[in-house]
């Protein structure tokens, strides 16, 4: 299987559902002329033409809001959101809009629609710029939200996305772009709502997606030369949530870390770690920690930021302390 | 315009007249719940507008919604289930009174945050002209949604993508309780377009066949020049903004004042004597029928059943879990 990078992956599932469906059509700031601001969609312009690769007014509630309309006729727009910071100008239509038509209006209304958006902090771009508020998202009834660690998944998910009629927050890493992994060459479509064991073991288990999933495997990799043996449990989707793997990995190791990049307080580990003593509580042989950016906004300084971001060691740290 | 055209827009305007004077009886009553807007004193402006639509011209409004349903084809007995709650409803007691929709009629809602259903506007005309469709989108709401930003980017979206849209706004003249003149710029709803360099014209809304025409014109210029265009139509709300306004914006003489003079049904059932286009005796009969069209309907809705508990999570998604 070729080794590809994460950019490389989503674009070339973008191309190849806009091959294969010419309802498929991209709207966003900069996807264009410019070639997209992550360099996602660069030569889509030229080859699909402007009606099809939509450069839009900085409008973000108005990009999602003409998405939903467009979805509405029939089509099957990616509504692109240049940063998850700028969603919060369209949150209104995000789980207001989208979230809700089909449900509250009896399935008359279909929205066959992807939002995609790009979190993340890491590259010194200060508070505003660099936020991870997917359980925002995630939170609404009526949306899904996938957020992939790899490429392969990336590519697998963003093309069932795209085929899917329900309305879609695809959630990328800014600082995974450019990541490398296998990536099946051909169709493979990846089941949106399922999580994956991204690498077995016995001793514990993380939790974790999208960038920490990369933090987490390099934690395991240190654990393992001390003997410890982590099993990673990828979440990919966090609505539905998807906690059949985390249960089972769960009840075989008995302590559990949840990693994720946001904040600690009402997080992903704060759900999963709710779950589990919920439904695997006789097989709880220690308190399930949470490794999570600290409950600041991001700093622009770079030590200050690493200092707020997930380690690696924090998550050594945390797995030391579970077993 | 044909005789039994003349009639139906009679018919339709007593009928929503009709409802909305039930639905105030059934709220009182407590078989109504959450937030009900009347839209008595409005009937020419819906009535007008979306009788000069094709069946491709697509509408969508905000949450004053129950006259467009009746105008857009939904039956009066849907309408008062949807009120009720029931699973007959047309949003099968999902969406209550400010969501109702009939997308096999081309009524796209009943949307209940102000503004918000503009950017959506914007993207059904997109949707349509993608797909080679000559369907014009009407879009209407209140005065009050000039005043939030999604207004302002979907009018900028519609004139750079020269969309089909026709912007409709009724100003009643205040938003809630907060008159025009202290919410906004301009008073003149329609200069707001002028920004926009779309083209634009005001309407009385009191007499549907200004409307009518006003709107026949508007909608064949988007049709045919493939643009947007704003039409304003100024109106007045005999009832306060939703059930429970003490309505202490504006004086009980100004409301009688234009109940008096400016009654749509009423000046519409004078045009229609003074012009002999029919007799006073057609327009009763048509009055008897409505009459009774509700009084079944509310029985139909008042009998109908609830939803059921097993589908709470019914069309939560198309692809479940």
């Amino acid at each position: 299987m070729p080794r590809i990078t994460m950019r490389e992956a989503i674009s070339q599932a973008l191309w190849e559902e806009m091959e294969r469906d010419s309802n498929v059509f991209i709207m966003g700031e900069e996807v264009g002329v410019w070639g997209g601001s992550y360099a996602v969609t660069k030569g889509f312009y030229d080859h699909f033409g402007g009606e099809r690769v939509k450069d839009t007014p900085i409008s973000e509630a108005t990009i999602v809001g003409a998405a939903i309309g467009a979805a509405l006729t029939g089509l099957r727009p990616i509504a692109e959101l240049m940063t998850i910071n700028f969603a919060f100008s369209a949150f209104e239509h995000i789980v207001n809009q989208a979230a809700k038509l089909h449900y509250m209006f009896a399935g008359q209304m279909v929205l066959p629609l992807v939002i995609r958006t790009v979190g993340g902090g890491g590259r010194q771009l200060a508070a505003t710029h660099s936020q991870t508020p997917d359980v925002v998202f995630a939170h609404f009834p009526g949306l899904k939200v996938v957020s992939p660690g790899t490429p392969e998944d990336a590519k697998g998910l963003l093309k069932s996305a795209i085929r899917s009629d329900d309305p879609i927050l695809f959630i990328e890493s800014a600082t995974l772009y450019q990541s490398r992994g296998e990536v099946t060459e051909g169709e493979n479509l990846i089941p949106i709502g399922k999580s994956k064991i991204q690498r077995p073991g016995k001793d514990v288990t993380i939790v974790s997606y999208s960038k920490m999933l990369e933090t987490s495997m390099k934690a395991a990799d240190q654990l393992a030369q001390e003997g410890i043996d982590v099993e990673i449990v990828d979440l990919r989707t966090l609505r539905p949530l998807d906690m059949e793997l985390v249960l089972e990995s769960f009840k075989k190791t008995n302590r559990a870390v949840i990693v994720e990049e946001g904040w600690r307080s009402y997080g992903v580990g704060a759900e999963v770690s709710a779950r589990i003593y919920e439904e695997a509580f006789d097989y709880v042989d220690a308190p399930i920690q949470r490794v999570a950016q600290k409950e600041v906004p991001l700093p622009y300084n770079r030590d200050l930021e690493q200092l707020a971001l997930p380690q690696v060691e924090d998550v050594v740290k945390a797995v030391k302390e579970v077993l | 315009m044909e005789k039994n055209e003349y009639l139906e827009l009679f018919h339709q305007m007593i009928l929503i007249r009709l409802v909305e004077e039930q639905a105030t009886l059934l709220y009182q009553q407590g078989k109504i719940g959450g937030f009900l807007h009347l839209y008595i004193g409005q009937e020419a402006v819906s009535t007008g507008l979306i009788s000069s639509r094709h069946s491709q011209d697509r509408v969508i409004t905000a949450y004053r919604d129950h006259g467009v349903a009746i105008n857009c084809g939904i039956p009066v007995k849907i309408v008062l289930a949807e009120l009720l709650g029931k699973v007959t409803g047309c949003s099968e007691g999902r969406g209550g009174s400010m969501h109702m929709a009939d997308v096999g009629n081309n009524f796209w809602g009943g949307h209940a945050i102000v503004g918000a259903h503009l950017p959506i506007a914007a993207g059904m005309a997109l949707g349509d002209r993608y797909q080679g469709r000559d369907s014009v989108t009407i879009c209407m709401f209140g005065d009050g949604a000039t005043n939030i930003g999604y207004f302002h980017e979907a009018l900028n979206l519609s004139k750079v993508w020269n969309l089909s849209v026709l912007w409709v706004c009724e100003n009643n003249l205040y938003g809630m309780g907060t008159s025009v003149e202290r919410a906004s710029a301009v008073s003149e709803i329609r200069q707001k377009a002028e920004g926009y360099l779309i083209p634009n014209s005001r309407v009385d809304g009191m007499d549907v066949m200004k409307v009518h025409e006003a709107a026949q014109k508007a909608i064949e210029t988007v049709r045919s020049n493939r643009t947007p265009y704003f039409l304003e139509i100024e109106t007045y709300r005999f009832r306060g903004h939703s059930m429970g306004d003490p309505e202490r914006y504006r004086t009980s003489d100004e409301v009688k004042c234009w109940q008096d003079e400016e009654d749509p049904i009423g000046i519409y059932h004078k045009y229609l004597l003074d012009n002999k286009i029919v007799s006073s005796g057609e327009l009763d009969v048509i009055e008897k029928a409505a009459e009774q069209e509700v009084q079944a309907s509310v029985q139909f809705a008042e009998s109908s059943p609830e939803p059921l508990a097993e589908d709470l999570y019914k069309n939560l998604y198309v692809e479940m879990e």
